[in-house]
């Protein structure tokens, strides 16, 4: 900016004609941001690759995932093979499809648990106050207190797999350890949230026309108390992908006959050195779906943040 | 300010009490006879597996076990693992080192994260900004055990440039490429935070004014907005203090530390429930200590947060 240009900013009129032609919310203002945000589409794309694939794996690849072809063991990528074959001789890339659906399954079922055991006992906490707010928060601290991995480990080996375990018992149980670990920080967030909303006058204005404590947190509380929870859900599903690979590396999360990303990537590691493709592509392709996530996560709170502007 | 802290201290308990209970629970309800494979193929004579039985309340009740185990570990008995070792001789041991791994962590966070996070935030949007911001999420997207197994490929057994595993009693240097790995989530987080922190504060009045009483840019930045800034990142630290203690089990796995997280991981595999309620309850009441010193801190940093 040239010196002219600083001084005359004072002089010039403010362009007016949009900002005050229609005032916009801060949420419509927040979408037309997002327009023009090439990160954003950059990441709903993979997500929807990430959750096609999850879905209808046999959109991507026509190999059968579990056909072990041992003459053709550790070969290298090629035009018939892409991302080469494992010490097994799987074929990668159809395992690297295959096992989009384990991680996108548990991230998107312990983002919703979480999400919703944190926002019932936020809410309850902040709108009930006292005894039952105290009650609350202390139950909250005590599982915050638990390290995450450390309390997933327990509740694996508490209620450890077997071979014959069933896929989605297994999923299930790997769900519900990254939940009952998780839920606590979404809870935090959700009570501060909801008491900063509770403080506005709308809330009182609904509750002295007689609505009823359910119809307040229903349709005055909750719609907007819920954008940070968001925001930190689609964060936080990456963070639990990623837990989940590493419950799977130290073997108490999917095992072997299952196809997962943490497993293709566990098996891999004892051939780090002969066969790096194998640990190559599956570990790109779980980065890739929680960069997806966390990048969404950014951009969607840095367009509802007002102070980014 | 003394006030505050007894209460602080007085909530501790409970989530102590709660947390351990929890962890108790569930390791003792974890499947399995520990005195399996304990004398190798023939099953255990009577009268040891009786003792055994006894010297570990293993016919109690969970609730009085939890309780006697808690009278015992009131009078600072740790109690023994079953292979007989002193489970508070053994933490002390491992604490060290674990320890120090952690510190090497947390100089690599301090060093290169708020290094990263200034250079990114003075200028928003140029190109270390973009730069940091894109190294900090592939980082955050690359998961530890995949990092810790790819840099002791290539920086250890490539290279050669560090050991490939380390020592049981480790120095330093042995500890740089473990410490870094463990570190590397955090690190960036706290080059973020400082950058966002950053960009905010220089934004202040406060900043305009100095600028406008005409200081230097290395003045105003370096005395007036990062001193402001750095307030929420030593914080940060400080609490990640507490859980680098007991996320470090997949590095000490990695590169065969015999640190907290490794004799955890051990223990849960051998059942060994006493070990494992006697490890995790030091690591929280660690982790609950740093959260209330960092909370204090807080307050003695920025005066403007008041603990009364």
């Amino acid at each position: 900016m040239t010196e002219t240009n600083v001084l005359a900013v004072g002089l010039e009129p403010e362009p007016q004609d949009e900002s005050v032609g229609a005032p916009r919310s801060l949420s419509s203002e927040a979408f037309r941001e997002l327009r023009h945000n090439w990160l954003f589409w950059a990441s709903l794309i993979l997500i929807v690759i990430f959750l096609l694939m999850a879905a209808v794996p046999q959109l991507f690849t026509q190999t059968d995932p579990s056909k072990a072809v041992l003459k053709l063991s550790n070969t290298p990528p090629s035009s018939s093979q892409w991302f080469g074959r494992d010490t097994q001789g799987y074929d990668i890339f159809a395992r690297t499809i295959y096992g989009a659906r384990a991680s996108i399954l548990v991230g998107l079922l312990a983002s919703v648990v979480t999400s919703i055991i944190g926002v019932i006992v936020g809410t309850l906490a902040a709108f009930y106050g006292g005894l039952a707010d105290t009650l609350m928060m202390r139950l909250t601290d005590i599982f915050f207190a638990i390290p995450f991995l450390l309390g997933g480990i327990l509740f694996m080996s508490t209620f450890p797999n077997t071979v014959n375990s069933n896929y989605f018992a297994i999923v299930g149980k790997v769900v519900l350890a990254l939940s009952l670990l998780g839920w606590p920080s979404i809870a935090r967030l959700m009570r501060g949230s909801v008491l900063q909303v509770q403080a506005n006058d709308y809330i009182t204005a609904a509750r002295a026309l007689g609505a009823g404590p359910w119809r307040v947190i229903r349709s005055h509380i909750l719609p907007n108390a819920m954008a940070p929870v968001i925001v930190v859900s689609t964060i936080n599903l990456g963070a639990y992908i990623s837990a989940e690979a590493s419950l799977s590396f130290l073997g108490i999360g999917l095992v072997a006959p299952a196809i997962s990303w943490g497993v293709a990537i566990s098996d891999s590691l004892n051939w780090i050195r002969v066969a790096p493709w194998s640990l190559l592509f599956p570990s790109l392709f779980l980065s890739l779906a929680v960069l997806a996530f966390i990048m969404l996560g950014d951009a969607v709170r840095d367009a509802f943040d007002p102070k980014t502007r | 300010m003394s006030k505050y802290i007894v209460r602080r201290l007085l909530q501790m308990i409970p989530v102590i009490f709660g947390a351990t209970f929890i962890i108790f629970a569930m390791v003792f309800a974890l499947p399995g006879d520990p005195l399996a494979g304990k004398c190798g193929e023939r099953p255990c004579p009577a009268a040891f597996a009786a003792k055994f039985r006894a010297d570990h309340n293993l016919d109690d009740p969970l609730l009085l076990r939890y309780v006697k185990y808690l009278g015992k570990l009131l009078h600072g008995d740790f109690g023994t693992t079953f292979q007989g070792l002193n489970v508070a001789d053994e933490l002390s041991r491992r604490y060290i080192i674990t320890v120090k791994l952690a510190v090497v962590a947390i100089l690599f966070e301090l060093i290169i994260g708020i290094l990263a996070g200034v250079l990114a935030g003075i200028r928003k949007s140029g190109f270390w900004d973009n730069l940091v911001l894109l190294s900090t999420l592939i980082v955050i997207a690359i998961p530890t055990f995949v990092l810790g197994s790819v840099a002791q490929t290539v920086f250890g057994l490539k290279l050669k440039l560090f050991p490939v595993t380390v020592s049981p009693s480790p120095s330093w240097y042995e500890l740089l490429l473990p410490g870094f790995v463990l570190g590397s989530l955090s690190l960036a987080y706290v080059a973020r935070l400082t950058r966002t922190n950053l960009v905010e504060n220089l934004r202040a009045d406060y900043v305009r004014t100095a600028v406008a009483k005409g200081l230097t840019r290395q003045r105003t930045i370096g005395l007036h907005a990062l001193r402001n800034s750095l307030i929420p990142v030593v914080t940060f630290i400080g609490a990640d203090f507490g859980g680098l203690l007991g996320g470090a089990i997949i590095t000490e796995g990695i590169f065969n530390i015999r640190g907290v997280g490794n004799f955890l991981f051990t223990s849960i595999h051998t059942r060994d429930g006493v070990a494992v309620v006697g490890t995790v309850t030091v690591l929280v009441i660690v982790f609950l200590l740093m959260n209330l010193l960092v909370d204090l801190l807080y307050g003695v940093l920025d005066p403007r947060i008041s603990h009364d």
